[in-house]
């Protein structure tokens, strides 16, 4: 039974990374901003299932949080302003899939050796969930460096965040913990609220960073 | 009694937490801008209080130690003196019209909020709300650096957030991770949070898991500090924003996330097994002085210079920090306190400089000594000090840093002088264009307030030539602390 319970655990925080992977490769918007509600998603059973392992029941609202906010809400917002933004059709390349996915690859294999070495002490579960929440996190950063659009950075922030979070609710015991992700939330909010209404109320042609470049003041 | 019973820390936290939606309520421009300064002042007035009450207890939020009332007290009151400086320059903003009034409740309102996140994050004992404290501190500069709203500003607000958001998520995980180390030995919940906690208990933490964490927490909150090479978001976010961001950026923001690193430092040294801190925050620091001093010959922005400027001192700062020892710290503790008061004293007269000029293009602007001489000679006694000229305070505390490191280690010395003396030429080199030569540009009269400039720069004269007695055995004795 013990056994069992390890498992899930493992297998759900093991999805998010294989999920992140997937965020990796993808060239059109649309399908990006699904897969990152599908990350959600499995971030709420995961924390949901911590929940159930800790006995803390307050992490429900940590996983209510991602399935509500993360899965629900914010696809929802982001696919209406691309449609808005008139982006929602575009084809983004992405540069160097093959090595992106090198380094992507590489970066889990870092965490995995750094993580399952330097935690020799703490409890089995912790350690592996924190290898897996560092390798998401890596993940989430390769991908903020690689999108020149800032939707695409966004989700990769998004999904960053959502690294964090696995790693805090597998901190047994961890105080502050729902406190951290309502005001990671708040974050996102803001951001995607900053992305909108620039977008709409000033003169703003387009969210594509590298026209932003072009603004940037006198050095 | 219970009622009248005073307590200066939650009452620090309390007016500006306060004030912020009063300020967002408030419609008119003067009496925003009166009360701000008010309760700015009131701050500062609670944060003085420290001195002289008893210290409450540390509970399991808060903490006031001789450590952290430094910080406070510098911060109350660089952020009372730059409202001050507020009120004038955005003034000018109004009648401009470069910022529409309805904004302007909203900047109001975002200067207490940033005021109390960075007292939260200065009087947290807990660690997790020390980071939710500069976490706030961040978005409500961001949203201030984009408030006027061209593709510069909200660009730099853009790149701002996006390095911020990644730094505070790196120093989140830091702070985990510190935590994973702390349960085993602690227990469970709130107490392997609490600082108070941790320094007691850190000698038996498993070392391989802090050392993990310090790296995150450096690279995290070296990010909000703007070491190089995480520095990306810093220049851009003092030239676009208000320059009464500006300052409260350089003079305290900073020293925030420079904070929370030496509560992480103080933990790391108390662990024996734990890899000694110094030495990374060293080459930091270093790395970050010598490339903004060099990067300072080829800025054409005035905010921009500065702001390079600021990431040359910070990397003074850490590097002194990260040398340790008494004389180190001491000199540490100084060079913040005096670039702290002196950036600040530079960007009041920049601002009221570029709002003149309409313009913040160093090339466009010349002869300031003669059309503004109030604020063209505090700006050459401002850009004098930062430059390190003797008798005035940063010289001071540089000779500090300098001589102790060549005490503890020599061969470090080479590139320190080299960075400072680079540093000392281009900003000297961009003064004289800026402050003398044939006038340019509008020479119309200002509405300027001289006071916070002037003030600033007295203090300043004044460390470098006579400290009082009772500030160095304060200073010592925290330098003491820091190891």
């Amino acid at each position: 039974m013990e056994r069992i319970i390890f498992d899930i655990a493992h297998s759900l925080a093991g999805g998010l990374v294989l999920v992140s992977f997937m965020m990796l490769y993808q060239d059109r918007l649309p399908a990006l901003i699904n897969i990152f509600a599908v990350q959600a998603v499995l971030l709420a059973l995961s924390v949901a299932w911590q929940a159930y392992m800790q006995d803390a029941p307050h992490l429900y609202i940590t996983a209510g949080i991602a399935l509500v906010f993360k899965a629900m809400i914010i696809p929802v917002a982001l696919h209406r302003i691309i449609k808005q933004l008139g982006i929602h059709r575009e084809i983004e390349p992405v540069v160097g899939i093959g090595s992106t996915m090198f380094i992507g690859i590489g970066l889990v294999a870092l965490s995995m050796v750094v993580m399952l070495r330097v935690t020799g002490h703490a409890a089995p579960v912790a350690r592996e969930d924190l290898a897996f929440a560092l390798s998401v996190i890596l993940l989430g950063m390769l991908m903020m460096v690689t999108r020149r659009n800032a939707v695409g950075q966004v989700i990769g922030f998004m999904s960053l965040e959502n690294g964090l979070v696995l790693a805090a609710t597998g901190a047994k015991g961890m105080p502050l913990v729902v406190e951290i992700s309502i005001a990671f939330s708040v974050l996102i909010a803001f951001i995607v609220i900053g992305i909108f209404l620039f977008r709409i109320r000033e003169r703003f042609d387009t969210v594509d960073l590298s026209a932003l470049d072009s603004h940037r003041g006198g050095q | 009694m219970g009622v009248l019973n005073f307590n200066p820390v939650s009452t620090l936290l309390l007016i500006p937490l306060l004030t912020a939606p009063l300020l967002a309520l408030l419609p008119g421009y003067k009496i925003s801008a009166r009360i701000n300064v008010l309760a700015s002042l009131a701050t500062l007035l609670a944060a003085s209080s420290l001195f002289f009450l008893d210290r409450p207890a540390p509970g399991n939020y808060l903490l006031v130690d001789d450590l952290n009332i430094v910080f406070i007290v510098l911060n109350t009151f660089v952020a009372f003196t730059t409202s001050v400086f507020s009120a004038s320059y955005i003034g000018h903003e109004l009648e401009t019209g470069r910022l529409p009034l309805s904004y302007l409740r909203f900047y109001h309102a975002m200067y207490q909020v940033l005021l109390f996140a960075m007292n939260l994050a200065f009087v947290a004992n807990n660690l997790g709300l020390m980071w939710v404290g500069v976490e706030v501190a961040t978005l409500s500069t961001v949203v201030m650096v984009g408030i006027y709203r061209t593709p510069e500003a909200l660009e730099a607000a853009w790149k701002y957030f996006i390095l911020g958001s990644v730094g505070i998520a790196l120093a989140l995980f830091g702070t985990i991770l510190v935590y994973m180390a702390a349960q085993p030995v602690v227990g469970e919940g709130n107490n392997a949070m609490l600082w108070t906690v941790l320094i007691a208990h850190v000698a038996a933490f498993d070392p391989a898991l802090l050392n993990l964490a310090f790296v995150f927490l450096l690279l995290g909150y070296g990010t909000k500090m703007g070491l190089a090479p995480l520095h990306a978001w810093l220049p851009d976010a003092h030239a676009e924003g208000p320059t009464p961001i500006s300052a409260v950026l350089s003079g305290l923001l900073l020293n925030v996330a420079l904070y929370a690193l030496l509560r992480y430092k103080l933990l790391m040294a108390a662990n024996p097994g734990a890899l000694a801190p110094g030495p990374l925050m060293m080459i930091m620091g270093l790395v970050s002085l010598v490339f903004a001093a060099f990067m300072l010959y080829r800025r054409r922005d005035i905010k921009r210079l500065f702001a390079y400027s600021s990431i040359e001192h910070m990397g003074i700062i850490t590097f002194a920090f990260g040398m340790g020892g008494p004389l180190a710290n001491f000199a540490g503790l100084l060079h913040m306190v005096m670039h702290s008061l002196t950036k600040s004293a530079i960007f009041f007269s920049v601002g009221h400089i570029a709002q003149i000029k309409g313009t913040q293009k160093i090339a466009e602007i010349r002869g300031l000594t003669q059309t503004h001489p109030l604020l063209g000679w505090g700006l050459v006694v401002g850009v004098l000090a930062i430059a390190g000229m003797p008798p005035l305070g940063i010289f001071m505390s540089e000779f500090l840093v300098v001589s102790s490191t060549i005490a503890h280690a020599p061969w470090l010395a080479v590139p320190l002088v080299v960075g400072l003396l680079v540093a000392f030429g281009a900003l000297l080199l961009r003064l004289t264009g800026l402050a003398f030569g044939e006038p340019s540009g509008s020479t119309a009269a200002v509405k300027a307030s001289y006071l916070p400039l002037y003030a600033h720069l007295a203090l300043v004269l004044i460390g470098g030539v006579y400290l009082p007695p009772a500030l160095v055995s304060w200073f010592q004795h925290v330098a003491a602390l820091l190891g």
